[in-house]
């Protein structure tokens, strides 16, 4: 087990995927990481030393990302600054519904959630 | 996908002459205007504006952080008064 950025704790994975369980750190930033310092796309986690894993920390530092806590307090700020100046961005954003003007008549249950079945709605007769 | 800067930001400019006269003059009262898409200016901050929504004039108080966006964000063009359903 091994800890970096906090409360992160990669484990059996390969360092690379490993590395994307930090919040702001993506396929893209990991693999920069361990192109960085060297790391092998198959090396795992749990055959990294306790230097390496400083190296990383330190490279994650060095970065100058935004990572963990302060990305998502960052994004919440941003959402709640929507929300305050009462633009429409910011009402979806508190209804749930899609911010960018996809369609709603159907899908979209990435942001609405699991269907709610609605009581007294009944398929169309087909013809 | 966003705007180019080397267009810089998009004002109608009708609408720029009247935010003029309105700081030259110290005006109260709102701006009526259906430029929806104009850019929010950091000098239009403190201006009310009686944004046109397709039907009525919306009126919109400008604060600091509106600018940068367009003054038809603040104007709701659709009603939504729920589904059947959900009394």
């Amino acid at each position: 087990m091994a800890i970096i950025a906090g409360v992160n704790i990669p484990d059996n994975l390969r360092v690379v995927i490993g590395l994307t369980s930090i919040y702001g750190i993506g396929r893209n930033r990991a693999a920069d990481i361990a192109k960085d310092l060297n790391i092998s796309s198959s090396t795992r986690m749990r055959e990294l030393s306790d230097e390496d894993l400083a190296a990383i920390r330190n490279a994650i530092d060095r970065a100058g990302i935004m990572i963990e806590g302060d990305l998502r307090r960052e994004n919440q700020l941003n959402v709640r600054r929507l929300v305050e100046i009462q633009s429409y961005r910011g009402q979806r954003h508190r209804r749930g519904l899609p911010v960018r003007g996809q369609r709603t008549k159907t899908n979209a249950r990435t942001k609405r959630g699991r269907r709610q079945t609605v009581a007294g709605k009944r398929r169309a007769p087909s013809h | 996908m966003s705007r180019s800067v080397r267009k810089g930001p998009f004002i109608d400019p009708k609408l720029m002459k009247k935010v003029d006269k309105a700081r030259r003059e110290r005006t109260r009262g709102a701006i009526r205007t259906w430029a929806r898409a104009s850019t929010i200016m950091p000098d239009m901050v403190g201006l009310t504006f009686a944004v046109h929504n397709g039907r009525t004039f919306v009126p919109v108080l400008v604060t600091e952080n509106m600018v940068g966006h367009r003054l038809g964000e603040f104007a709701a063009t659709r009603v939504f008064r729920s589904h059947s359903g959900n009394r």
